[in-house]
């Protein structure tokens, strides 16, 4: 496409007349233009990415030889409890996590795509702790958290609830972390499901209104369905993201207690630059690689599917 | 069908006064429910800067003083002080506005050629750049570290980048592996593309060569797309944390957000002073979203739109 439509540009403009080794004058200038930004792509994304592949069959670690070790990564990942105990804790807190952050976040959004007042306000409000660094919060929430002191447990007090252990119990480490981040995450679900409302258009809600549809068939019936690629958009993207979660992992219980919160990430940052056995990490790498992967496209196969049947 | 309308009819009068009530009902539930939820997600906020600026007396005080009538600033100074949290403000400083600054530059020149100019390969290497945004990040972190680490003639590293911990732990290591997001390129793609082409065509008859018309013609029109990049580049360049956590290791290296981690993790958690290093670290994204939130609200939309 591009090689046909530079030629076709050749004869009307001087510009396309070809130099020597064959590049046009803007040819040169286009490598000059991309070169300062594929030149650290290269190095430090797409080579790493493919040597990591290469590093999954190694035992590399930065204190000794390298050697290639075949299939034992893997082997041993099958083996290894914790990655299976990741395993199940990502999905844990993906499938806490995502469904709550969706439905909060849609909510949201029609609440403040309503003629309210204050609307600005409920917007920056909401989208106010997605700015904020994931450690602050994590820092924030480790106090409101505290069994002893935490504002949480204040509160739990004043309604004659017993006081909670929280991040502290192996059953509610993982529940509080899903909380907070649903607090965290909802805002930006509700500034993208903002932007899908308002790209419906008109015209369809006054046809819904001529046929004596109620609010509910209106917001059934045509929000639901018009805001289908955005929610794809989100699923997609939450799924990716929860699944690689590790900032507040790692700074409020450090996968614990008793590995209740590890997540995959977890694992490979322990491997790697814990215990440096940075093969066995890179293997785990890519072993989550191929689960977002495969996880994405049959997310998507089955949206399409659905909408089709609808 | 006849029989419903009949029905609706009659009860018509009895049911307008019943459907306004309802309507106000709705109305003051909305107002609750985003009052709740606001203040839900704003008390953390709150918590964090009331307990920052208590006297350490106060801060196990149960039941829990809210507003404390003694306001206090030791533990600002204290986590300036003893935290270091001034070397950690100043080195999340240095490397979130240089990424920014080489973000903006690198991006927008990648962008302007992948829209205005006619290249071969131009849509395949484009496609790369996509495809490098839509990885997990993750995979390459390892690999990453070990390429900083062989950085040749850096950190006492020889021309084979052996011998020494090239640039780990430095600030071109935390700087250079973030430059160049595929997001940014893809935002002002975008934008170029939709600028007349009269513009370029003015300055080449003018005699402007082809970063001139770039840098002179064509970047002054794009300051609001400039800006959402220089946001989001520098919130996500300020709130990094894991790959500062694989490549620093002295003291002198941290960012901000080690600096949290580190003072959770070392010290029995001193509170009053960790919410004051939280705050210090919250201010600098947190005002500049709320000074151009018009910006950041458009970032998102344009994500969200491209689904």
């Amino acid at each position: 496409m591009a090689v046909q439509n530079s030629i076709s540009q050749q004869k009307s403009s001087p510009t396309w007349r070809r130099r020597r080794y064959g590049l046009t004058r803007q040819e040169k200038t286009a490598i000059l233009f991309v070169l300062p930004l594929m030149i650290p792509l290269m190095i430090y994304w797409i080579i790493p990415s493919l040597s990591s592949l290469y590093y999954s069959f190694t035992n590399y670690s930065v204190v000794m030889a390298t050697k290639w070790v075949g299939l034992n990564n893997f082997t041993r990942m099958w083996a290894d409890n914790l990655f299976w105990r990741s395993l199940k804790n990502s999905a844990y807190f993906t499938v806490g996590n995502i469904p709550l952050v969706m439905v909060f976040g849609l909510i949201l959004a029609v609440a403040v795509n309503a003629r309210i007042r204050f609307r600005n306000f409920f917007r920056v409000v909401f989208y106010l702790p997605l700015v904020t660094s994931t450690i602050a919060i994590s820092m924030v929430w480790l106090w409101l958290l505290d069994p002893n002191f935490g504002l949480l447990n204040v509160g739990l007090k004043i309604i004659g609830v017993h006081p909670q252990l929280w991040l502290q119990s192996t059953k509610q480490a993982m529940p509080s972390i899903i909380m907070m981040s649903v607090g965290v995450g909802v805002g930006g679900t509700m500034l993208i499901y903002l932007a899908g409302l308002q790209g419906i258009p008109e015209s369809l809600y006054e046809a819904a209104k001529v046929d004596g549809a109620n609010n509910w068939q209106t917001f059934w019936f045509i929000t639901i369905p018009m805001l289908m690629p955005v929610t794809v958009y989100v699923l997609v993207t939450s799924i990716i993201g929860s699944f690689q979660i590790f900032g507040p992992i790692y700074a409020m219980t450090d996968g614990g207690p008793a590995f209740a919160t590890t997540t995959i990430v977890h694992q490979i940052y322990i491997n790697g630059f814990r215990y440096f056995n940075m093969g066995y990490g890179a293997s785990q790498s890519w072993v989550l690689f191929l689960l977002l992967l495969g996880l994405s496209i049959t997310n998507m196969r089955l949206m399409t599917r659905g909408m089709e049947v609808a | 069908m006849n029989r419903a309308a009949n029905l609706t009819m009659q009860s018509a009068p009895l049911h307008r006064p019943l459907q306004k009530t309802s309507h106000y009902l709705v109305w003051i539930l909305l107002y609750v429910f985003l009052g709740v939820t606001a203040l839900s997600m704003l008390i953390p906020f709150i918590w964090m800067v009331f307990t920052s600026f208590k006297p350490q007396t106060e801060i196990f005080k149960m039941p829990p003083v809210i507003f404390t009538t003694s306001y206090t600033l030791e533990h600002y100074a204290r986590a300036l002080t003893r935290g270091n949290f001034n070397i950690y403000f100043y080195n999340s400083m240095i490397v979130s506005v240089v990424t920014t600054l080489l973000n903006l530059f690198v991006t927008s020149l990648a962008g302007y050629a992948f829209a205005r100019l006619k290249w071969r390969l131009r849509e395949e290497l484009f496609m790369v750049v996509l495809a490098v945004m839509m990885l997990p990040g993750l995979i390459a972190l390892i690999p990453t570290f070990l390429i900083v680490k062989v950085t040749p003639f850096a950190g006492g590293n020889n021309w084979l980048g052996q011998g020494g911990t090239g640039w780990l732990d430095s600030y071109p290591g935390l700087i250079l592996p973030a430059v160049g997001g595929g997001f940014y390129v893809f935002l002002l793609r975008q934008f170029f593309l939709t600028l007349p082409t009269e513009l370029e065509d003015a300055g080449r008859i003018d005699g402007c060569d082809e970063f001139g018309i770039f840098w002179r013609i064509i970047l002054p029109l794009c300051k609001p797309v400039l800006a959402v990049v220089a946001l989001f580049s520098f919130q996500a360049s300020w709130n990094d944390f894991l790959w500062p956590l694989v490549i620093v290791q002295s003291d002198r290296m941290r960012t901000i957000q080690l600096g949290l981690t580190l003072f959770q993790s070392q010290h029995r958690i001193d509170w009053g002073v960790l919410m004051a290093g939280t705050a210090i670290a919250t201010v600098p994204t947190v005002v500049l979203f709320l000074a151009f939130q018009r910006y950041f609200v458009q970032g998102i939309a344009l994500t969200g739109i491209k689904g």
